[in-house]
């Protein structure tokens, strides 16, 4: 019922021969001159049959990675051969395709353990996404240790799933939420996260990869200086794992969370990684099946992690597409990812620049995958709706980071964001819609 | 290209660039605000009501170009309506835009330049959040209601 699958190591080390652990890569890079292959984006777009459509009439050029992304083939073949070979539930089958089941499960945790740098399978708690994994850490790990008065120091630059959930909290609690505020370029005030660090402060979250501004933020710095004062830190990596190479370990985050849909994987899946001597304190998230040792009236005994957060039957054929993502992923190289987004970035950023009247929400150093920006006169949405009719699929809105619309007074923004399979030629599209834009808007 | 002519029609962009009746109004009787949580617009609605009859109405707030010239044109839509004939023209306004309603556009004048937001369904919200929030003012005091 709990505890590992025997064989689950030794399979997925031999599945993970592409992995690039140990690579050395801990901060998300633009580019590593040298290290990277360059990504054959024709052949990486014909992996991804959604990619091949028109949309109102013109070839489609999707660039609402930061959303979720498309699904290559891979992925695809990899759930439908679960539910055409290895259908059964985990944990507890002596037949044969249950066993099958719970390795491909269990391995999945493996890949990403590999993935992600992490020392132990035990690290990886599979969730229904990043959101899911916050809340696991905000109910397990800071509400049993949190008094009144006490702080969460997280950052303007969240999402949503990384401030709902602490707002909560402190409600419920009487702990106080503390940000640390933005530049005007769209980083991070480090000073100002320097001197709100204090003997109160519980836990620390921030965003790894902004999605509303596409800024790279400091982790490991960061992480550093709050270890310094004994403060553990969340990283909400759900918009870093797809773009370049993150080792956990490299960070020595203490918890580090992402989803599977944002990069190419099934939604509804995704993963926290928590220290070891962390997850073994915390309590279980929620009750259920598959989280227990043993359950009667007088005494009810839980698994061991990461089994005791993962209360029911989970998610078999997530797990199973995400790995394969990840797989997919490690096939191409994070850092030729990286490289390639790198210079799509570049390119739309100089594209969009130069058309009138459009200003870049977040200009930071440090970017990685997305580009927000606003047009004179025109509101996000109708510059949404008219791309849109072009073939072109951006996002207009506040991008679930309404406190970052606050902060540049704006209610939304255009984002155009970036995935392994997108082009100069699309980049080039996104320009000419803009024009479009101009012309209908005058 | 035409697509989008048809969609943002001269009236639109019009009303867009210079919206009518904008402005808070002090004797208003019956307000509302409106929300749309897909992009976060906001409108607020206010009306001054006499025996059954908008004497006045104006906005503050609104969005995108669609949300803006449809509160723009629904303010001197209802000027000097009974409110159950707004509530009327509401009725057939939001037919028109979810496809309900063929070929009729009786008394909908020049509301019909919405009539392209039908092909766009996610956009159909911004045409009606202030009619939402007319509906609501006319209703009762100081509602909050949501496209939601």
């Amino acid at each position: 019922m709990t505890g590992k699958v025997p064989g689950t190591e030794l399979r997925s080390c031999a599945k993970s021969s592409t992995s690039r652990e140990g690579s050395g890569g801990a901060q998300l890079r633009n580019s590593v001159p040298g290290t990277s292959r360059k990504l054959d984006v024709n052949q990486i777009r014909a992996d991804f049959p959604a990619l091949h459509q028109e949309a109102h009439g013109r070839p489609l050029v999707y660039l609402d990675n930061a959303a979720t992304t498309q699904k290559p083939r891979q992925v695809i073949n990899a759930v439908t051969h679960f539910y055409e070979h290895d259908c059964a539930n985990v944990h507890r089958g002596v037949h044969l395709l249950s066993q099958r089941a719970t390795v491909a499960y269990e391995s999945a945790r493996t890949k990403i353990k590999s993935h992600l740098g992490a020392a132990d399978s035990r690290e990886i708690v599979f969730t229904r996404g990043t959101t899911e994994a916050v809340n696991l850490v905000a109910s397990s790990f800071v509400r049993p240790r949190i008094k009144p008065g006490d702080e969460i120091l997280i950052t303007g630059m969240e999402h949503h799933s990384n401030i709902v959930p602490w707002q909560m909290l402190c409600e419920a609690t009487g702990a106080v939420l503390k940000v640390v505020p933005i530049t005007d370029t769209g980083e991070l005030e480090l000073d100002r996260y320097a001197e709100l660090l204090s003997d109160r402060t519980r836990i620390v979250g921030v965003v790894h990869v902004s999605n509303a501004l596409g800024t790279v933020n400091p982790v490991k710095e960061m992480i550093e200086m709050a270890h310094a004062r004994g403060i553990p830190v969340l990283v909400d990596g759900a918009q870093a794992v797809p773009h370049g190479a993150v080792n956990v370990r490299d960070l020595d985050c203490d918890f580090y969370a992402f989803s599977g849909h944002k990069a190419y994987g099934p939604t509804g899946i995704g993963a926290l990684y928590g220290k070891r001597e962390h997850l073994l304190e915390m309590p279980p998230y929620q009750g259920g099946g598959d989280m227990i040792l043993s359950v009667s009236w007088d005494e009810t005994l839980y698994a061991e992690p990461p089994h005791r957060f993962e209360a029911g039957t989970p998610n078999i054929e997530g797990a199973i597409g995400l790995a394969a993502a990840l797989d997919y992923l490690e096939n191409l190289g994070p850092d030729a990812v990286a490289a390639h987004e790198a210079e799509l970035l570049d390119a739309a950023t100089a594209a969009v620049l130069a058309v009138p009247g459009i200003r870049l929400i977040g200009a930071a150093k440090h970017r990685a995958g997305a580009l927000s920006f606003v047009m004179d006169g025109v509101h996000p949405h109708d510059i949404g709706t008219i791309l849109d009719s072009e073939g072109v699929a951006i996002r207009a809105g506040h991008h679930c980071a309404q406190p970052v619309m606050q902060r540049f007074n704006i209610s939304a923004t255009v984002r155009a964001s970036f995935g392994v399979y997108n082009t100069m030629d699309e980049v080039q599209r996104l320009a000419e819609g803009l024009h479009k834009v101009k012309e209908v808007f005058g | 290209m035409s697509d989008m002519r048809e969609l943002y029609q001269e009236v639109i962009l019009d009303h867009n660039k210079q919206p009518r009746n904008c402005y808070v109004m002090d004797c208003a009787n019956r307000s509302a605000d409106g929300h749309n949580p897909l992009c976060g617009d906001t409108v607020k609605v206010y009306l001054r009501i006499e025996d059954g009859v908008i004497e006045e109405i104006s906005f503050q707030g609104a969005g995108c170009a669609i949300c803006t010239a449809s509160t723009s044109l629904m303010t001197e839509s209802v000027t000097g309506k009974s409110v159950e004939d707004a509530k009327g023209l509401f009725d057939e306004f939001h037919d028109m835009l979810t496809g309900v309603a063929e070929e009729q556009g009786l008394e909908l004048g020049k509301l019909q330049v919405f009539e392209g937001v039908r092909e766009y369904p996610v956009r159909v919200k911004c045409a009606t959040l202030a009619w939402h929030t007319l509906n609501a003012a006319m209703n009762s005091e100081n509602e909050k209601v949501t496209t939601e």
